[in-house]
């Protein structure tokens, strides 16, 4: 049986619609896992010899001291990143399989997960290290299983966790403040977390105990899913009460406004939408890695432009670059509505280009890096405003890339940055700005280097008209290819 | 009102769409019948500009859909839920349909007010996600969303599909009041051979992307129909 749904699992993945587009992204996503993997390997040939020689004492005694936040860490990620493994069992519930078998499987199926076997590229090096400095085998293998029980401990827990965002962010907040106490020295929690730990290698018998906790985990995680297994129980949808929001004061504002606040509530009701926005919010601080000098290949004025861009246009480069896949999944409908493709254009400009202004003002913490860091976002915001704005508009209309509104699936990068077309049109986007900049730098002074670049973007707003005309037309050449590959999900 | 020249549509070698002419004058109720794959959906999406014919046209009120954006204020249509924002409120949905069709939101109340019986308490004040929503439910909103304004051509695919008795037969009682509005040309698919007959004056069978008969509907059309449709099995 567990062979026959293993088939299943294999087939669900390369036969899926989108697989071979999304190679490209399984490959880059093999790649990142490979580095964090050989990150880890390094970690753990090179933490004995390192800790040995900055006379910390004991290198594994410091490592279980820390050990408790490596686990803590690993809980968060796993609660982040690893996908529960509820998928597909629905259509399995009325087949004569037993249920328990089908929980079986998908536990099992978690076992074998990413997040788990990366742990072994540090401790098992780390661990062979050891031994070849002479600690006992019983001990340090009891140390090892003990450890890896831990981290498969972790694996249940987090199921059991899904979805209780409070308790897991409390959970969280308690040790951030700890880690934070523990650096003012208030109070270490790792005097009470490192016994237990040492207790592993200095008793290797006590490594039995984290093993009994983690198949108790897995029974528990076990009936949990069991006495769930219906449609109104763990696998249903879940639904909270909303109410309707009306915005009334963009009323005024006509067809501009109706679109405005449609966009407003997709923003704020939208998982997907409410990342694309927290990234921008990360990115206003993407600035302070050129200001501040700490990168020395960043720090000249041309690489200061690019994070002016930056800064400002988080949003425009995480949102508005997806115009109009934002709107994939009504997409017929905004077609054949009454509406015109200017208006919808306008109203995704004015949005973006809101956030660009909001971004600018927010970034007036950069002044504290002198008038130059400041002056560098501020032309790069309005060259967001003037051209930049028109650039991910147009980009947007090859970007034919369905968006799943409610997960934040492919969030961090898609198959549209293959796109040829794309690709080219983040020249005038970023490398433009910085040609402009260096014109003016070299011809007269870095100060009329800024003039220039927010004149170029000042020029962009004269031609507002024709730069709608030509996007228009583009995404009017584009509707049918784009209504077709929004409807394969 | 609405005609179609040489209309083709072909994907690789299938040809799933050949009509050489078809013509649906102003205030007809016109029901498009066929099995899967027939290609109603697919005159409908050609109807709506949704998908570019292979050749040939199609005319709406003298404004040719491909060429204009004109047919737009008075077309209105449910074809399924890509029609729907899965993250709006259907309240906030009807707001924005009716905004689009130059609706203030007293007339699209008064407008919903109408429908009261069709919802049956299901719809409005609900506190969920139009995504949240029954299939069901979220056909009707749909629907209903679809005769905000006005319009002079309504299209509606599959209406009766996921709907429980009682609705269908509420929706009949609706579109058959739309049809006997005089300036309304109601354009309506169906598997259910007795609510298409019922609801329209005229049908269209599709099959295989032909028009293989058009019928101005009769006491006898529903028998015509079944005999059709129950030869095409044994074939």
């Amino acid at each position: 049986m567990f062979k026959r749904l293993l088939n299943l699992q294999w087939k669900s993945f390369f036969r899926k619609a989108s697989f071979q587009t999304e190679l490209w992204i399984k490959i880059l996503m093999g790649l990142g896992a490979f580095f964090v993997a050989i990150y880890l390997l390094g970690f753990g040939i090179g933490a004995y010899f390192f800790l040995d020689k900055a006379n910390l004492g004991d290198p594994l005694r410091v490592v279980n001291k820390y050990l408790i936040y490596y686990w803590v860490i690993d809980l968060a990620f796993r609660y982040m990143l690893q996908k529960m493994p509820v998928a597909n069992i629905k259509p399995m519930l009325y087949l004569p399989i037993k249920k328990s078998q089908i929980v079986n499987f998908t536990l099992g199926k978690t076992i074998s997960s990413f997040f788990n076997w990366t742990h072994a590229f540090f401790f098992i090096p780390f661990s062979i290290i050891l031994l070849m400095n002479d600690y006992p085998f019983l001990n340090v293998l009891g140390w090892h299983l003990g450890i890896m029980a831990l981290i498969y401990a972790n694996n249940f827990i987090n199921i059991l966790a899904n979805n209780r965002d409070a308790v897991f962010y409390s959970f969280l907040a308690v040790f951030a403040l700890l880690g934070a106490a523990q650096y003012y020295s208030w109070l270490d929690i790792t005097l009470y977390t490192q016994p237990i730990f040492d207790a592993f290698y200095d008793l290797p018998w006590t490594a039995i105990i984290p093993w009994i906790l983690t198949i108790g985990l897995y029974f528990a995680a076990f009936y949990y899913f069991l006495n769930r297994m219906y449609l109104d129980g763990g696998l249903a949808k879940k639904s909270v009460a909303v109410n309707t929001q009306e915005y009334d004061w963009l009323n005024r504002y006509g067809t501009l406004g109706t679109f405005l606040k449609n966009d407003i509530k997709l923003i704020r009701r939208n998982k997907r939408a409410k990342t694309a926005v927290l990234m921008s919010f990360l990115f206003l601080f993407y600035g302070l890695l050129f200001f501040t000098g700490g990168i020395e290949a960043y720090d000249n004025p041309f690489m200061k432009i690019f994070a002016g861009i930056f800064v400002t246009g988080g949003f425009m480069f995480g949102f508005g670059q997806y115009v109009p896949s934002w709107d994939s999944s009504y997409y017929p409908l905004m077609m054949s509505q009454n509406i015109q493709y200017k208006d919808y254009l306008n109203s995704k400009w004015y949005l973006v280009n809101i956030a660009t202004v909001i971004s600018t003002f927010l970034g007036i913490f950069y002044l504290y890096f002198g008038w130059e860091a400041y002056a560098a976002v501020l032309v790069g915001g309005v060259y967001n405003l003037g051209v930049n704005s028109y650039m991910v508009l147009w980009g947007g209309a090859y970007v034919k890339t369905p968006i799943d509104l409610t997960s934040n699936k492919k969030a961090f990068g898609d198959k549209q940055a293959f796109n040829a077309k794309t690709l080219l049109l983040t020249l005038p986007k970023l490398l433009l700005p910085i040609v402009v900049y260096t014109i003016g730098h070299f011809l007269v002074s870095p100060l009329i280097g800024y003039v220039l670049v927010a004149l170029t973007g000042l020029l962009g707003f004269v031609f507002k008209e024709k730069a709608f005309k030509m996007i228009e037309g583009i995404y009017k050449k584009e509707k049918y290819k784009t209504l077709l590959a929004y409807k394969q999900k | 009102m609405i005609t179609a020249t040489n209309l083709t549509k072909t994907y690789g070698v299938n040809t799933v769409l050949n009509i050489d002419s078809l013509e649906i004058p102003k205030g007809q109720s016109f029901g498009l019948v066929g099995n899967n794959g027939a290609g109603k959906t697919t005159l409908f999406s050609a109807l709506l500009d949704l998908i570019k014919p292979t050749t040939g046209h199609i005319v709406n009120n003298q404004i040719q859909v491909d060429q204009s954006e004109a047919w737009k204020p008075f077309t209105a249509a449910f074809i399924d839920e890509s029609f729907l924002i899965g993250y709006l409120t259907p309240e906030e949905y009807f707001y924005f349909i009716g905004e689009l069709r130059g609706q203030n939101r007293a007339d699209v109340n008064a407008h919903l007010a109408q429908f009261s019986d069709f919802f049956h308490g299901e719809i409005l004040g609900q506190k969920k996600y139009l995504r949240d929503l029954s299939k069901g439910n979220q056909k009707k909103v749909g629907i209903v969303a679809s005769f905000i304004g006005n319009p002079e051509v309504v299209i509606l695919d599959e209406p009766f599909a996921n709907l429980d008795p009682t609705t269908q037969i509420r929706l009949k009682g609706i579109i058959k009041e739309l049809a006997a509005k005089e300036n309304v040309t109601v354009l309506v698919s169906s598997h259910d051979l007795i609510h298409v007959t019922e609801v329209c004056e005229r049908i269209v069978v599709l099959n295989k992307g032909e028009i293989v008969k058009d019928i101005a509907t009769s006491e006898a059309t529903l028998k015509e129909l079944e005999q059709f449709f129950a030869g095409e099995e044994l074939v």
